[in-house]
């Protein structure tokens, strides 16, 4: 059984613990630390590929960061062909990251759902791919009210989620809004 | 006791899902496919016989006061290298089970082996215990997910037999309730009947 306890050794023993433990921890860090990295560039990098036209850039190297968010050019030949550009939105279940693309005009191109954590079954399908894209794909939102229609605009549900909806389309709003000053800047 | 036995007993005897009835957050938070549970179940496995073996192997060093949080810290050192492995080679699994990864730390199936087994008896044999309870939850959460997915998604592994949605309320929580109560009356009819 278990020994007595005493001041000392209780300190000893949870200080002898922790420290292996930290230590333990700082070894199994360093060694997945590469391979973190990688996927996670890795999945920001395909959904910039699954956004943009096709580039032959990398535009995961190129990123700048305008009003906040970041924005990733994709180039053919050196000429712009459109902006992947990854917005940060709040949805029912915490936040939620999206990368919208744009075409040089100011179409969108594309949307992909980096992370979320919305409600499986109803919030969650706002990362598959048909409900999302085929409402916005080829809109502008300069001349198109991306809102949904309980708000007034002309988007059915994204997903049976009003909120997550909404927080998707505010999304691309905060996107598009990046989009014009990119223009602006030029 | 046989080793076998051990692992057995912590499938059937002592299953943590429908006879201890332990770790309810994760049972119902992560099986919305069987996938899911299988994953969930897998880490919690992982860590379980880690943290049981570790715990039984330093037991007699640690002073009876301050055990619970030297298991803790044990257990919580193991859970953040399932994260970060499963960070770095399964990044997809990760995202899917998010939250309920670094929750295994606080998952009473964990703690309760190691005060009520692991403390006690040989690393050998607490391994034993933690291989069989944590397939026993593993087995437990694949169930559960493999119904809730079958129902909610239509789907099986993931591989979509029906067009469209299941029936959804399986996917969210008050499913996985229902499932899980038939699921265990089903657990205790069949294992009365052997007893």
């Amino acid at each position: 059984m278990a020994k007595e306890s005493s001041f000392k050794n209780m300190v000893i023993t949870l200080s002898v613990i922790c420290f292996i433990c930290s230590a333990l921890l700082g070894v199994v860090y360093s060694v997945t630390k590469a391979p973190i990295e990688a996927a996670e560039l890795a999945k920001i990098n395909n959904a910039i590929k699954a956004v943009v036209p096709e580039c032959n850039n990398n535009p995961s190297e190129e990123m700048m960061k305008v009003e906040g968010s970041v924005v990733y050019p994709a180039k053919m030949d050196g000429t712009i062909v459109g902006y992947a550009i990854k917005v940060n939105t709040s949805g029912f279940g915490g936040p939620i990251q999206i990368m919208v693309g744009f075409k040089a005009d100011g179409t969108i191109y594309n949307t992909a759902v980096i992370s979320h954590s919305e409600t499986p079954g109803l919030g969650a399908k706002i990362s598959d791919e048909i409900p999302t894209r085929t409402q916005i794909v080829g809109k502008n939102p300069a001349f198109s009210n991306l809102t949904v229609t309980k708000d007034g605009g002309e988007i059915d549900a994204i997903t049976a989620s009003t909120v997550t909806s909404r927080a998707f389309l505010k999304g691309v709003d905060t996107a598009h809004k990046v989009f014009v000053e990119l223009q602006k800047q030029q | 006791m046989g080793k076998l036995k051990l692992i057995i007993d912590g499938i059937i005897k002592n299953n943590p899902t429908f006879v201890l009835i332990l770790g309810m957050c994760p049972t119902l938070g992560t099986t919305t496919s069987a996938l899911n549970g299988m994953g969930m179940g897998l880490a919690t496995l992982f860590v379980l016989v880690l943290s049981n073996m570790t715990i039984s192997a330093i037991a007699k060093l640690i002073p009876e006061q301050v055990r619970i949080p030297s298991y803790i810290v044990v257990i919580a050192a193991f859970v953040t290298i399932v994260q970060l492995l499963l960070q770095a080679y399964l990044p997809s699994l990760y995202e899917t089970l998010g939250i309920f990864i670094p929750l295994i730390v606080v998952n009473c199936i964990v703690l309760g082996r190691a005060e009520a087994y692991a403390n006690k008896n040989s690393v050998i044999d607490s391994a034993c215990d933690g291989i069989g309870v944590g397939l026993g939850f593993t087995i437990a959460l694949t169930i559960l997910g493999f119904v809730r997915e079958l129902l909610g998604s239509g789907s099986i592994f993931g591989w979509k037999f029906i067009q469209g949605d299941g029936i959804l309320a399986f996917i969210l929580a008050p499913g996985a309730f229902i499932v899980l109560a038939y699921l265990i009356v089903l657990f205790r009819t069949v294992t009365a009947k052997k007893a």
